[in-house]
């Protein structure tokens, strides 16, 4: 079975972001980039399977991203991952889900996928759109936010179930099918030592948009971000002193009539 | 600062720390309030390859050198002292003696199961009349046919209690104080070994320390490591690697000594300011992190001289001097910055002002290291000065 995982490199959860002072990305300075922790659901439930399945299957993880992607893909390979795909075009800088998802359609199909995981969204960006757009690309079911994942005896057929306000709602899906993770599905393993060792033999393969004939496929962009831009300030705080709370509310009724004229 | 590591350094640095703060961190302030020694823990930390980190592929180490060791240590100490310098031990003392002095039907038998974590190890060198003084060791070893007769005690033997494989210093020749002492893989079933006092210490209480005890020991010719008289080079050699694990345990402290201050000083108010923009919290914070950042540039080297090969004696007890008085002092500042708070068990300083305390002492103290820097920087004068 040719299970495979996207991957996406993105801003540490804990890395203070600000915006550059272009309005056109964040400032990357200091921050750390990590393996989006999504991904990380995604990446340990296509182990989980291909050690469920077993035989000659295979778990390749599809990213695309900068240069400095690799250490994730290497991370993933690290933790299990058979394989690396990295797609990485200087053209794919500003790309939009839709734009992305293509690409990504193209490199999957060329490797060849019976089952495709996938974090529930970038928490950089939170769009949460590629696996659709994929999905419609790719011509497959799509089943989001799984809590469970379960495959038949003939490995043609997925059981899931999704946790919804107030109920459990249990899906069927043939495959191929593109499912995305989220937390509470796994344990996601650490990258083992013996893991990193193993990691460095495993084939990364480097491709651009001409090795995959998606010269084009910049124009397929359904959007456009125009502009990124700081969060409003909020307002400052007054806290009221005094002796007496009476002789507070007086102050606080002051200051809304005379200073914040709401009353 | 950027300390330039590679790609697989950083994700080792990364396992480590994510370990440390997801399982440990789990449990790590149950385990030291109640004493209790945490065997899963050791099981996932051999699972993921951090109790085999220098050994050879072909006794199912990961074969990563000192310099990952060291990162390694940092990462978990900044959690639990405790645990990190069970790793150290087992590591640089045990591991490292193993392979380095053992013969081959001996590293095949004991080093796989030390690196999966099948069992643990540890180094019995301590007597009550030999501390620093490694010389005056009395514990003896009698050769009787195929055996050794061991009999005597040894103190302070981290985790010795748990331990399945000991490494055990004894006199084999009463006559040659230095030269007289040989070096003994003890297995705890063997006839004549038992536990004596635990300790009640002051800290690392998620980590045991006990005595233990031979009366007539039986340990068979071949758990001899090299031969008799060696066991002097094999203590101070295992040392020499200790040092830079205690001194890298000191380095995971002092950074969680300097995040808990920063964490405590941003968020502690008094006369209506934040104690972070007062100036005595602030210049306790410079002195802080100068120190931690000089002690890791010094145990960084010394591991890193050691993973070439390079003779490493006075570097290591340099980076294991000044790292561990650089712990106490940044430990000792978090604490100041803490104020009464910082004396109870509520905050995480109580505990790592406990456990620091214990790294100018073991694996040779500050003042041995001294003795050892003087000794060493006199031989290079006398060698390329002559007087």
């Amino acid at each position: 079975m040719k299970i495979i995982v996207l991957l996406k490199r993105v801003p540490d959860t804990e890395a203070k972001i600000l915006i550059n002072s272009k309005g056109s990305g964040i400032n990357e300075e200091g921050v750390k980039f990590i393996i989006n922790t999504y991904d990380e659901y995604a990446i340990e439930e296509g182990l989980k399977l291909k050690e469920t399945v077993g035989g000659d299957s295979t778990v390749t993880v599809v990213c695309m991203g900068v240069e400095e992607s690799t250490e994730i893909i290497r991370t993933a390979l690290a933790m299990g991952v058979d394989k690396g795909i990295h797609i990485c075009d200087a053209a794919l800088e500003k790309a939009t889900p839709a734009v992305i998802a293509t690409v990504l359609a193209k490199a999957i199909e060329d490797n060849g996928f019976d089952i495709i995981f996938c974090g529930k969204q970038g928490i950089d960006y939170d769009m949460a759109q590629t696996q659709a757009f994929l999905a419609e690309k790719l011509d497959i079911p799509q089943v989001n936010v799984i809590a469970e994942f379960k495959i038949s005896e003939d490995n043609k057929k997925v059981f899931l179930l999704r946790r919804i306000e107030g109920a459990d709602e249990k899906v069927e899906a043939d495959l191929p099918v593109i499912i995305s993770c989220a937390k509470g599905l796994n344990e996601p393993r650490y990258a083992s030592l013996p893991g990193i060792m193993k990691a460095k033999k495993k084939e990364i393969k480097k491709l651009t948009l001409a090795d995959l004939d998606s010269s084009g496929a910049s124009e397929e962009k359904k959007s456009t971000i125009i502009n990124w831009l700081p969060l409003p300030k909020s307002g400052e705080c007054k806290i009221i002193e005094g002796e007496e709370p009476g002789e507070k509310a007086v102050e606080l009724a002051r200051l809304l009539r005379e200073e914040a004229k709401v009353l | 600062m950027n300390y330039q590591l590679s790609e697989e350094e950083r994700m080792l640095q990364k396992t480590a720390e994510d370990f440390a703060n997801k399982s440990l961190a789990a449990v790590a302030v149950e385990s030291n309030e109640r004493g209790e020694f945490q065997e899963d823990i050791y099981k996932q930390l051999g699972e993921l390859g951090f109790l085999g980190m220098t050994l050879p592929e072909k006794y199912g180490g990961v074969d990563f050198g000192n310099f990952c060791l060291a990162l390694s240590i940092e990462q978990i100490s900044r959690v639990c002292a405790s645990t990190a310098v069970a790793i150290s031990v087992h590591n640089s003392l045990v591991n490292w003696v193993i392979l380095n002095f053992g013969s081959d039907e001996i590293r095949e038998k004991y080093l796989p199961m030390l690196a999966s974590g099948e069992t643990l190890g540890a180094y019995a060198l301590t007597e009550s009349n030999a501390g620093s003084d490694i010389g005056s060791i009395q514990t003896s070893a009698v050769r009787k046919g195929d055996n050794y007769i061991l009999n005597g005690s040894k103190l302070f033997v981290s985790t010795g209690d748990k331990a399945g494989v000991v490494i055990v210093f004894a006199r084999t020749d009463p006559e040659n104080r230095n030269q007289g002492l040989a070096a003994f893989i003890v297995e705890p079933d063997f006839p004549g070994f038992s536990i004596g006092k635990v300790e009640k210490k002051m800290g690392l209480k998620a980590s045991s320390t006990v005595e233990l005890v031979f009366e007539d020991c039986v340990v068979p010719v071949a758990n001899l490591l090299a031969e008799e008289g060696k066991g002097m080079e094999i203590a101070l050699g295992g040392l020499d690697g200790g040092r830079i694990g205690i001194a890298s345990q000191a380095l995971g402290i002092s950074q969680a000594a300097l995040d808990e201050a920063i964490r405590f000083a941003r968020e502690r108010k008094q006369f209506g300011t934040r104690i972070i923009d007062f100036q005595s919290t602030r210049w306790k914070i410079a002195d802080m992190v100068t120190k931690l950042e000089a002690s890791r540039l010094l145990v960084y080297a010394a591991a890193k001289s050691r993973d070439r090969g390079e003779v490493t004696t006075k570097l290591t007890s340099m980076a294991k001097l000044f790292s561990t008085r650089a712990a106490n002092e940044i430990v000792n500042d978090s604490l100041q910055i803490h104020g009464g708070v910082g004396y109870t068990s509520e905050f995480l300083i109580e505990r790592l002002y406990r456990d620091v305390r214990a790294l100018e002492i073991y694996e040779g103290t500050s003042e041995i290291q001294k003795m050892v820097i003087s000794r060493e920087i006199i031989k290079e004068y006398d060698r390329i000065f002559p007087e």
